[in-house]
Order: C-alpha cells, then structure tokens, then sequence
C-alpha cells in the first residue's frame, strides 16, 4: 500500500515536471484559459448595449419626436440614419448600417389624439435572428413606455395590469453571470481532456510506455498516476477562472467552495477518465487529440452552455446524461449563484462518479490486453 | 519556366497530395475529423440546438380561484411558449422553481380580481436567472401574453382596442424567426475552421515533430510545392465538408438561399485558404503538435465561435474586444455567409468584405511561404 | 566539371542548447572529396558529423567558412544542390502510415524518376534490401533495420551525382550491410557517383578511399585509411588467453593496463594495441600483426579519451538471487495474425552469463524480448524468467529484471537527474537508498558532468549510458538489452561492453540483442535468429565452426553468422521449392 502510494507520488512528480518543464507547455496551460475567460466574459453576451437604429418619421409630429426621442433618450439605441423615404430602409438593412429601423407612418399622432388605434412598424434584420429579436424586444418596452405616460397625461385609464418582474439569482439579467461560472466546467474539460489523453499517448509514441510497463507499477497505478496530474492542471485553471469571475468581474459567489470543488474533482475524474479512454484506443498523439476534439465539440454544445437542455429534442436529452459537462455546468452555476449545498447536487455528483469508472475501468481494461 | 520544368513541377505537387491523401484515408482521426465532425455537427445543429423559446415550464400561482384569475390563468395555458403548471401555493411554486422544474412563476395575488375590477391589478413575474438570456425572453413573453389578456379583457369591458400605440414587427430575411437561419452559416465557419485550420497544423506539426521533413527536403521539391501538396488535399476535404453544409443547410433546414451560388463558393474558398494559411503559419513556427493545437484553438476556433458576430452581436462588445474583431477573418466570413444566404447579392457588403478576405489570404500565403524554408532548426 | 565533389574550408558551425549554452558543433574543418570518390566521415559522437552532412545538403547554413558542393555555394543555393544529391538523413523520416512501395514511389516521383526506369531499379532495390516480400506492408510496421534499408532504398531511388549517407548500415545486419555496400561500390565504381557517408562501423571506413576523422568539432586526421592504419604499426598484437582464462577475461586485464590502448577480443582471441612502440606485455603470449583501420583510429583517439580505461564497473553489493536457470524458454511462439513472428523458439541462459541473441532485422528478437519482459503475451510455449512469467506474476517481481528498449526510453524533456530519479522512484527505493543509488548510477556510469541536462540533448553515447543507469538503478538480477550499442560510437560500446563484462563477472545474468557481430564474441552464449526460428546456439567459438574452411574466409563471427543465416534460407528455399 504504501509502496503503491510512493509510485504513484513519483509518477505524479514526473507528469508534472514533463508537462511544465517546456515554458510553452506552461504557457498555454496557464494562458489561455484566463483570456477566454475574459474574452468570453466581454463578448459573449446576449445584452445589446448598441442598436444602431434609423428612422423613418412620416408624421413629423410631437408625439412621434416625442417618442423617438425616448428611443434616443436610452442606452441601447444609437440613430444612425433619418430617412425619408419608404425604399431606403432596404438600404440601410441590407447594408448592415442598422439593425432596426423604425417607421413612423403618416397620421400617427391624429390617430391618437382621436383615440384610435396608432401603429409604429419595427423592421429588423434578421440575418442574426437573436439578436433582432433582443431589439425588438427592447423597442416594444420603449413603446410600452410611451403608451403608458401618454394615457396618463391624455386622462385614459393607466394599464389595468401593473407587472412587477424580478429575476432571481441574478437581478439585473446579465448573461456575463450565468456565462462564466459556466466556462469553469468548459475549459477545464478542453485542457484536461487533452492532457490526460495526450499524456500516454505521447509515452506510446516516443517508446518510454513499455519502460513502464516493466517496472513494478500495477496497472491502476499508472492511471493514477497519469490521472492526477491533469486533474491538479485542472483544478489550478478552474481556481484561475474562478479568481477572474470574483476579481475581475466581481461575480458574487453565493455558495461554498468546499461544495464547488468537490463537485469539481468528481467531474475531473470524468473528464480525465474520458481522456485517458481516448488514448487506450489512439495509435498517436496526433489521433489522441483529435479523437478527444471530436468528444469535446458535442460536449460543449450538449451541455446547456449555449442552448438550453430543455429545447433539444428528447433522444439528444437522453445523449446528454453521458455528458459530464452538462452536470459540471448545473453544479457550477447553481453553487456560485444559488448557493446550493451539497444535499441537493447529488442527482448532479452520481453520474460522473458512473462516467469515470466505466471510463477508467475500460482504459485499463485495454492496457493490460492491448496488444502494440 | 521551360515546358519540362513545370511537368516535373506538377508531378512534384500531384507526389505530394498523392502521399498526403493516403495519409487521410488510412489515419481513421482525420477522416473522423474531416467528414464525421461536419455530419455530427450538421446533425446537432440541426435537431438538437435551438435558442427559440418554447414549452416553458412556469408556474401560474392563483392564490385565490376567482373567475378572472382563472381566465388570466387560462391564457398560459394557451400560449405555445408556456407548459404552465397552475396551482394555488406560492411555496409550492418557490420550491418548483428553487428545484428548477419550472423557470418562471407568474403569481396572481389573492386580491387579484378585486383590484383588478378597480383597475389597479398587480401581476408578479418571478424568472430564473441562471441563464440571463433566456430569462428575459421568458420575462418579455410572460408579460407579453398578461399584457395581451389584458388588451382582450379590456376591449371587451370597454370596447377600445388595444393600447395607444401598437406595434407592428417585422423580421426581414427570416419572417419565421427560426433560429437555424443564423446558427447554419455559423455552422459553415466551424466546419471550415476545424478542417483549414485544426487539421492542417496538426498534420505539418507532425512533419516537423516526427523528423519526416528531412529527407523530404534534400529533393528537388520546392518550398511552395511542399506548401500546395500538403495543403490542397485539406483544400479538398474541407471542399467536401463545405458540400455537406450547404446541402444539409439547404434540404434538411429549409434555410433560404438568395444570394448567387459562384459567390457562395469564391468566399467560402477564401476563407478555407486563410484558415490553410493560419494552420502552416502555426505549425512551421511552432513545430510541436500539443503546443500548435492549443494555439489553433486561441487563434482560430475559439474566435470563429465567439468572436464572429455569429451567436453573440459584435457591436455590443466594449470597445478593445471589438477592436481583436476586425483582424478575425471569421468576422467578416460570417457577416458574408449571412448576407450571401438570406439577403443575397448585396454588393456593398459583398465587395468590402470580400475585399478584406482577398488581402487577408495574400498576406498569409506570403508570411507562411517566407515561414517555411527548407532548414533545420 | 571540377575534379572536386566537395570542397569543405574552414567552416564553423554553433547551436544553442538550453537557454544560455552554446555548443560549438563544427570548428574550422576543411577537406575536400575527390569526384567520384567514396569518402567517410568517422569520430566518436559529438564530432560533429552530421550537421557537416547536414550543412553539405543546405539544410543548415554555416556560421563562417566556405563550402562547395558539386561546385555550388552550398549557402547560396542550397536548392540546386538538393536537385542533385542523393541524401539520407539518420533517422531517415519514413511515412509510417505510407506502404513501402508507396513511400517509393513519392521519393521517385520527387526526384523525377521516368517512369521506364522504375521497374528495374525497384527489383534491384528490393534485391539490395530483401525488402521485396514486404512492398504492401505499412512502414511503421517494419522492424527498425528494415525501416532504415527503406530509407536507403528511397535515397538511391534515383543515381544521384553524389551520395550522402548519415550512418546509413546503423541497425542494419549483416547480411544486408553486405549487400549495400555492393551496391554503393557499383554506384562509385560504374557511375562515378560521389558517395559521402558517416559511419561508426570501423571497417566500412576501410573500404573507403579517403576517411576523415572527426573529434569534437575538429579534423584529427584525414588521408587514405591506410594512413591512419599505420599510424599503430607496430603497435597491434594478437594475443590467446593462458588456459583456464576467457579472452574477455583476458581482454579486460589488458585494457586495465597503462600501456595499451584498446584490446578487443577477436574470434576466440584478443587484439590489442599498445600506447607506443613496444612489445606486448609480460606474461601475454602474443603475435605482432598489420594494424586495421581500427587501431589506428583508437591511437588517434587515445589522447582524447580517458574513459574506456577508466570505466572500472562495480556493483554497490553482490547479487542476492538463487536461481541457477536464469531464463528459461520452451517452444515459444509468437502470431501476428497470420504471420508467425517467433517460431519455436527454445533456449536457456543460466545466472551471470551473458547471452547474445543474433539475428537479421525482422528476425523476431524485439518480439521475444518484449515476451520475456511480459509485455506481450505468448501465443504458445512457456517461458520462466526467474523461475516466473512476468506477464502473469505480480507486479513487484518485475524488481528483478531491468530492461532497456532499442531506442533508449527516456523521458527527453526531464534531466538526467530527474529521470533517474523517477525510475529510482518506480522501483519503490526512498530517501537514503535513493540517494545512495542514484549517486552510484551517476559514478559509475559518469554521468555527473551532463546531471541538468534534458535527456533528449544528450550525445548518443550518453543516452545509452542513462538507460543503461536507469535499468540498474534497483540491482536486479537479469538484465535485458535490446540493440544497446546500435547507433553509438566505437568508443561508447567498448565502454558498454566493459561494463557489461563487469556485471556478468559480478552474477548478474545478461541478455543482449546486436548487429555488431563481433560483439557476440563477448558473449558466453549466443543463438542466432532468422525468420522466427534459432538457427544455432552455442559459444562463440561453437559457433565460428559453421564458416565453411573452403570458402577461404577468416573465421569471425560475423562471416560465421553469414554462413548460416544463408544456409538455412537456402535449405528454406529449396524445400519451399520441393513442396510446389
């Protein structure tokens, strides 16, 4: 036992001192990760904060400057053309000048004051359907915003409903929040997934596996071996994401940690085991990486990070249970934002555990009987 | 250049791709990459991703059943953006929500229907956060149909239709607002990145890691036509993954094509050459395969994701981020690829963008041709 | 045409290694080769040897000094070079995933080998090789010698005007070596091809008209191999070892003595050479020759190197084990598929022998040692290492061999100290013990100088001695070898097999695969391995009976090999025959 202890240890020493030893290693392990972090936490966000926006105003009234100015009056909106005829909103659509353009028609402000049933139209360029619709959700607000004021200043019954929403966990609705506790299961899973994979695969390559293999390591020795150091990689990036989500973008942290990282070294174990699978079958480094290139893609798109788990279609649902992103992302996001203990992330911890033992278990099932 | 000399050139080239082809057909990895990625990928995108928002899971909290209460109620039910679960316990609905059965509870309070009849009714609209963008979609649609069962009830009361100002929307190039329509070109850039660029490195990387280049290069090849050999069997293969997209994009989605099919094809093979361009860039400059894969990934495939305007809008990104964007290729490929697929023609978007590809492509042959020489170390 | 090939003036070439040395490769050589000459570059590793040819081929560009090839500036135009010479590299960069015949035809199609030509220089390159029942197979399924014949065969896909070779016969056997050495004596002789080749074999060097000796970056000498020959006239004496004494015995007390330089043992006897002019040492019964190309090499050498003399081998203690039947193997056999790889094979090797398995590439060495290590289960037979099959025991009675692989594996990015460590490590020896032994390996293999640097910037020579350090680390009892000494220098396999004699004396049980053949005569038994099978086993001096006394060859080892790997595939061939 403890003999079988120090082997390992030593073999943890080796990986680690392999894997870092190359200043380049060390640099994409380090790196990377950190800059997508926070090029993920600028870029990707679904929040419009710039609507280029041109109008097309054929009334030419207060009412309608009146309500235009609201549109200008906000953050979002930035006018960028006025037009004046009907043919020129193609124009300025087709040549991306803007994403939405409002036409004002003749007769607005007539219409209202006689209490009949005005109209605006929103046309917005749905090349990048999402966003046009983020936009026109924007400028129905804005419009909803008019129209409330103009019945209280017009004497008309205010909006027989008032609607107060609230957004829990995360109150002013920023995808920044739900987006990068979310990368902590993302890029760790790229960065482990390679290493553990590449790790035996490049002994294979260079011949040094079969020296191992004579000496008195076990079999489950050598992948305990070649297991944590990827998994202490791992851990290390996800501490650097996690530092950037608090200290750069002052994400507030709701949970505890010893609940995240526990979930985290579960998930580890899955990932790592998938890597170390992958390279039981890989000739090469090259197939190694490829291989686990092709198992990340599916798992990050699976995983609820960009589409909800929900709309997938029920035979994909079923897929996703295999994913361990899909659970790393869930404890993640419900740890940091929620809070939650331990208690409740179980139906979250028992498939990974089930995901890294059959994953280990065939790995090593394919050292001992593989023949090179 | 004599006759012979350019025969004996070709034949080089024609050696070159012959030995790299075997190489793909008999490496089970780059074939999984070339061909089952783009098929995986299509399949996905097709049928498993999808931003709209449907079948909502919500509560309906009515803490008191009366009539129009239960009509408020009813208009959930109705709606095919909601699978409303209607119940009269607010607990019940936060334990619902905390256990994320439902993402959104709309509570009706037990003095609904009396405020309601004095005109100053209060709905509660409680979402989820954990995914911001869905939320507020949930959020816009929740108040959306109170808002519209309002309008109903209220024209009824008073025989006035809807508010002051309504608003009529329109989604130019894409009427039905699915979602596929923009996720298909993004779906195009993806394949063509992965095959250019991911591919390419890794095979070059190989060369230099596993020493094969030596003997190769005390031949009569020269540097440009190792570059073509090597690189126009990728060419090909990432031809046939773009094949497959359109297709797909074409027969299994639905997806309009407007624009004209020679012009779909000149700026998909501009964008394949520089994504060739960056991956021997890399893998001559860094010649090891884990560290040129990892640096493909930063350069190429993360930004194509991320960076493109392809799922996230560009111009909402501060200022420095937006700034990387304008030397990103996938940039202006999408914003083509868009264009191309659902607007048309459009030359004044065309003409710049595809500009800049051109440039881009230039560049890149010149830096990777200068990059490569035939030396050691 | 300028009757100079070549034309080396002073050049000078350094690298950088790690982040603040510069290692000075090449430092003021000059020589010239004569148009259609054939000429050798030798020296120990380190001399510099490659990046000359390297530097001749155009792939790396001289810090200063002048060089000429075929009369072009090889720093100007590197190109029209490489459209004119014929170059394989070292570790010729076969595409592994490429069958034989196709990693041919992509070297003929670069090279603009007509069409019409190919089908006769194929059957002779596949004469040349033996490599014509394998065309379909992939390279990287090739054993390591057949690899570098491919490598050959594709250099001399085309008859180039000039022929450079980086130690093209390293890992090759005998009976192919032969066969390409006709071949490059028909290209000089028939062609007038310029041929330019690096070497570690001594004796190919003889063949050559003119030889350089290279050390350190430095021309030693260089002239016509009798000129260095001569250099120990008068020096070289052939000595039998008194009754009761082996020659290795005997060849180990002489190169302990000051006044000799080398001392080899040479078919059942032993060549050695003295410091200066003299006569052989008391007590040794011994005859006066014609120095070889070899002695006068090692004279050259003598000032330079210290090392053989000194590298006095001892374990730290003596061995524990009991067994008296080190190896034991019964009618083991090995399938690939269809292919049989490891045919009946049968032998014994009893504790502190040393054992030599001899055999042609592709005989099926590699595949029983990686059988005798447990690394490959045996398709049937039985095999006991002592008294254990490793592929079924556990795991700690591994303790108990060592084993170093053809290509020394070492982990390239650590240190020699951390490698040493690690294995130390592995072997389950900590704190003190570790200490001690790695510090043991270090002593006595001199490792100290080179303790920081990465493994893969070691020279050759050095390599060998770490894996050899590091199979050694934990003391055990039979120690494996796989091609130990291919792609060293002649200094570092004397220095091997000093070490190795060492160990035998010292119990430790020794089991070595070579090409060298004269190697074999370190050995107490050796069996011979072709196509799977043993064709022979016994003592060296057993073996050298098979030279048939009418052929009018001396009786080495390496013609007594010939003689019967021929025999047997003859015999095969003939039944083959006979069954159609």
């Amino acid at each position: 036992m403890w003999e079988s202890l120090a082997r390992i240890s030593a073999l943890i020493r080796k990986e680690l001192l392999a894997m870092l030893k190359d200043p380049r290693a060390r640099w994409s392990i380090v790196v990377p990760p950190v800059l997508q972090c926070l090029i993920f936490g600028y870029a990707a966000t679904y929040d419009l904060n710039n609507v280029p926006y041109a109008v097309l105003d054929q009334d030419h009234s207060f009412a309608s400057r009146d309500l235009l100015a609201r549109f200008d009056g906000s953050r979002v909106f930035q006018r960028v053309a006025d037009l004046q005829r009907a043919a020129d909103i193609a124009r300025v659509i087709d040549n991306r000048d803007a994403i939405l353009v409002i036409q004002v028609p003749q007769d607005f402000e007539r219409d209202l004051l006689l209490g009949k049933p005005a109209s605006v139209q929103l046309i917005a360029d749905g090349r990048n359907s999402n966003t046009a619709g983020v936009a026109q959700a924007y400028a129905g607000a804005i419009v909803d915003a008019f129209n409330a004021d103009w019945r209280g200043q017009h004497g008309e019954a205010g909006p027989p409903i008032d609607i107060a929403s609230r957004a829990w966990f995360n109150s002013n609705l920023e995808t920044r929040w739900n987006m990068i506790p979310s990368l902590i299961g993302t890029i760790t899973l790229i960065q482990t997934m390679m290493l553990a994979a590449m790790s035996i695969a490049r002994e294979r390559e260079q011949g040094t596996f079969d020296q191992l293999l004579v000496t008195p390591f076990r079999p489950l020795e050598i992948m305990a071996g070649k297991a944590v150091p990827s998994m202490i990689i791992g851990t290390i990036q996800a501490t650097n994401i996690l530092l950037v989500a608090q200290l750069w973008f002052r994400i507030p942290f709701q949970g505890s940690f010893v609940v995240l990282y526990a979930g985290l070294v579960l998930f580890l174990l899955a990932a790592v085991g998938i890597g170390i699978f992958v390279s039981s079958i890989a000739a090469t480094m090259q197939q190694a990486m490829l291989y686990s290139f092709l198992l990340i893609m599916p798992f990050s798109l699976l995983s609820g990070l960009t589409t909800p788990i929900t709309n997938m279609p029920e035979p994909l649902q079923i897929l996703t249970f295999a994913n361990p992103l899909r659970y790393a992302i869930t404890i993640a996001q419900r740890v940091y934002l929620e809070g939650v203990g331990i208690a409740t992330l179980v139906p979250n911890l028992w498939p990974m555990a089930i995901i890294a033992t059959v994953t280990l278990g065939a790995a090593t099932w394919m050292f001992r009987h593989r023949v090179a | 250049m004599t006759r012979d000399d350019l025969t004996a050139k070709l034949r080089r080239v024609l050696a070159l791709m012959r030995k790299e082809s075997f190489q793909i057909v008999r490496d089970p990895s780059s074939i999984a990459l070339g061909v089952v990625m783009p098929v995986v990928l299509i399949l996905l995108f097709g049928y498993g991703l999808s931003l709209d928002v449907k079948n909502v899971p919500v509560a309906v909290v009515i803490e008191n059943p009366a009539p129009l209460a239960t009509d408020a109620a009813a208009g959930f039910r109705l709606s095919p953006y909601f699978d409303a679960h209607i119940m009269t316990s607010m607990k019940e609905a936060e334990k619902l929500m905390l256990e994320r059965k439902v993402d959104g509870i709309v509570r009706l309070r037990s003095n609904f229907s009396r405020d309601l009849s004095l005109g100053d009714a209060q709905v509660q609209i409680l979402v989820h956060g954990a995914d911001a963008n869905r939320a507020r979609i949930i959020e816009a649609y929740a108040q959306g149909a109170m808002a519209q069962w309002a309008a109903r009830r209220q024209a009824q009361v008073e025989s006035v239709a809807g508010g002051p100002v309504g608003v009529v929307s329109r989604l130019w190039f894409n009427e039905a607002n699915d979602s596929h329509y923009f996720l298909v070109p993004g779906l195009i850039v993806l394949v063509i990145t992965l095959i250019g660029a991911f591919l390419t490195t890794m095979v070059v990387a190989r060369e230099w890691e596993r020493g094969t280049l030596e003997a190769l290069f005390v031949t009569p090849m020269r540097t440009d036509e190792f570059l073509l050999g090597k690189t126009l069997p990728y060419f090909l293969l990432g031809m046939i993954g773009l094949g497959l997209c359109f297709l797909a994009s074409r027969f299994m989605f639905g997806v309009p094509f407007r624009g004209s099919i020679w012009l779909f094809a000149g700026i998909s093979t501009l964008y394949l050459m520089i994504a060739l361009g960056i991956g021997l860039l890399i893998s001559s400059a860094v010649k090891s395969q884990f560290v040129a894969s990892q640096l493909t990934m930063v350069v190429t495939f993360l930004p194509a994701m991320m960076l493109s305007g392809f799922i996230f809008d560009l111009r909402s990104m501060p200022a420095a981020v937006r700034a990387i964007t304008y030397v990103l290729p996938a940039r202006y490929f999408v914003a083509l690829l868009q264009t191309v697929f659902l607007a048309g023609n459009v030359w004044s978007v065309v003409l710049p963008d595809t500009a800049i590809l051109g440039a881009m492509v230039i560049v890149l042959l010149v830096l990777s041709r200068r990059v490569t020489r035939k030396k050691l170390a | 045409m300028s009757a100079l090939a070549l034309r080396v003036d002073a050049i000078r070439k350094t690298f950088r290694r790690g982040p603040k040395e510069t290692v000075v490769a090449l430092d003021g050589v000059s020589f010239s080769a004569q148009a259609g000459s054939l000429s050798a570059l030798v020296g120990p590793d380190g001399a510099g040897k490659t990046t000359l040819l390297r530097l001749a081929t155009g792939l790396l560009t001289a810090d200063s000094g002048e060089m000429e090839v075929l009369g072009i500036d090889a720093a100007r135009a590197p190109q029209e070079i490489q459209n004119r010479v014929g170059y394989m590299p070292q570790r010729f960069g076969l595409y592994e995933d490429l069958t034989v015949q196709e990693n041919l035809d992509l070297y003929a199609d670069l090279h603009g080998v007509s069409r019409a030509t190919r089908p006769g220089r194929y059957k002779r390159l596949m004469e040349m090789t033996a490599l014509g029942p394998f065309t379909r197979r992939l390279a990287g399924q090739l054993s390591g010698g057949m690899k570098q014949k491919l490598g050959l065969a594709c250099a001399l896909v085309r008859s180039p005007e000039m022929l450079l070779l980086d130690e093209p016969t390293a890992g090759v056997d005998p009976l192919s070596r032969q066969e390409l050495w006709e071949i490059i004596g028909e290209l000089v002789a028939d062609r007038q091809t310029t041929v330019i080749l690096c070497t570690s074999y001594l004796d190919e060097a003889e063949r050559c008209s003119h030889v350089v000796v290279l050390h350190e970056g430095t021309v030693l000498a260089q002239g016509a191999p009798h000129e260095v020959s001569a250099l120990a006239e008068g020096r070289v004496f052939l000595a039998d070892p008194p009754e009761g004494q082996t020659a290795r015995g005997l060849q180990a007390r002489l190169l302990d003595s000051a006044d000799i330089v080398d001392a080899v043992p040479d078919a059942g006897r032993v060549r050695f050479v003295l410091t200066g002019a003299g006569s052989a040492p008391r007590g040794v019964e011994a005859t006066a020759v014609e120095p070889r190309f070899e002695d006068g090499f090692m004279t050259l050498l003598q000032r330079k190197r210290e090392s053989v003399r000194s590298a006095s081998f001892t374990l730290e203690r003596p061995l524990k084990g009991h067994t008296t039947e080190a190896v034991e193997v019964r009618d083991l056999v090995r399938m690939f598929g269809s292919f049989t790889a490891v045919d009946h094979v049968s032998f014994d090797v009893r504790r502190g022998e040393i054992f030599g398995l001899l055999g042609p590439n592709g005989a099926g060495k590699t595949t029983t040692f990686r059988m005798l290590c447990g690394l490959l289960p045996a398709t049937s037979g039985t095999l006991k290492v002592a008294g254990l099959d490793l592929r079924t025991a556990r795991a700690s009675a591994r303790e108990r061999i060592g084993y170093v692989a053809q290509k020394f594996s070492l982990y390239g990015d650590l240190t020699v100290r951390e490698n040493l460590d690690f294995f130390a490590s592995a072997y389950g020896l900590r704190g003190e013990a570790r200490r001690r032994r790695t510090s043991w390996a270090l002593e006595q293999f001199e490792l100290g100088s080179h303790v920081d640097l990465r493994s893969a910037e070691l020279p050759g020579g050095y390599k060998q001695r770490l894996a050899m350090a590091a199979a050694l680390l934990h003391e055990p009892e039979i120690l494996f070898l796989d091609e130990p000494t291919s792609g060293t220098d002649p200094l570092a396999r004397r220095e091997f097999w000093r070490r190795i004699t060492a160990l035998g004396e010292q119990g430790v049980t020794i089991i070595v695969t070579t090409h060298f053949m004269e190697e074999a005569e370190y050995c107490d038994h050796v069996a011979i391995l072709d196509g799977g099978r043993v064709l022979a086993q016994g003592t060296p001096a057993d073996l050298r009976t098979h030279v048939p006394a009418e052929a009018g060859r001396a009786a080495t080892m390496e013609n007594a090999f010939i003689a019967i790997v021929e025999k047997a595939r003859h015999e095969d061939s003939a039944r083959r025959r006979s069954a159609a």
